[in-house]
């Protein structure tokens, strides 16, 4: 279980990516948090958000239109 | 990848449209751990002032720019008016605000955020923007037209920012 989830659907590029950032720097290390957004670009945003700031990207599905991503703050 | 860890921006361009990428960059920048400064400079400087009621998109000499209406059936929606339209009916005054209003309600449509909230959340997160002091002095501006938190400074003042940073954009 997350211990937070974030919904954007409806936010386009770059607010999912930034109103991640804000929500993980009020969480601890080791805490998870879900992300839900409609925003087409996330799926590799994602990635390389994580890759830069060293999170683990745990995992990322797609439900219909919409993309989830479990994020691991480190 | 170098070890620098900045990135800079110069903020050139003041209308709606130019307005997004140098905060878009920017504040995503501040969100990968990057330490961000905006140089505003020239028609930059319009970013920074506390009201950003007036900035405007102009399709006059912008025959590239896509224009569909927002509003109506689907297959009005679909329509691109931008190169039906001659570039010298956007002379006719009032049309560069409906254009803009048009572009306002798109935008909205589509979830993008307002330059108010993204400049909002730069300055939250730390984005360090500085206002060029010869183009106020040129334009005429005074310091209290500016938003609070903002630095002053010229030319030099961004190339020793820019000296550490490996990252550094023109828009």
């Amino acid at each position: 279980m997350p211990h937070k989830t974030l919904d954007m659907c409806g936010y386009n590029c770059p607010m999912p990516i930034l109103k991640t950032k804000q929500a993980l720097a009020k969480m601890d290390i080791k805490e998870t948090i879900k992300v839900i957004c409609t925003d087409k670009g996330s799926k590799k945003d994602f990635v390389a958000f994580c890759n830069q700031l060293g999170h683990t990207l745990i995992s990322q599905e797609d439900e219909g239109d919409k993309f989830i991503f479990y994020i691991e703050k480190n | 990848m170098s070890e620098s860890n900045e990135m800079t921006l110069i903020a050139s361009k003041g209308t709606l449209d130019w307005a997004y990428p140098p905060l878009i960059l920017a504040s995503t920048g501040i969100a990968m751990g990057k330490e961000v400064s905006v140089f505003c400079t020239f028609y930059g400087l319009n970013l920074l002032l506390k009201d950003l009621s007036h900035l405007r998109i102009s399709p006059q000499g912008n025959p590239d720019m896509p224009m569909k209406m927002p509003f109506g059936p689907k297959w009005f929606q679909g329509i691109n008016f931008g190169p039906k339209i001659p570039n010298i009916m956007w002379n006719i005054p009032g049309l560069e605000l409906f254009a803009t209003a048009m572009m306002k309600k798109t935008m909205k449509n589509n979830g993008i955020a307002t330059i108010e909230e993204l400049r909002e959340i730069c300055i939250e997160m730390g984005v360090k923007f500085i206002a060029c002091e010869m183009t106020i002095g040129m334009f005429g501006f005074a310091r209290e037209d500016f938003i609070e938190g903002i630095e002053f400074a010229g030319a030099a003042t961004y190339l020793d920012v820019a000296h550490t940073s490996n990252q550094d954009l023109f828009i």
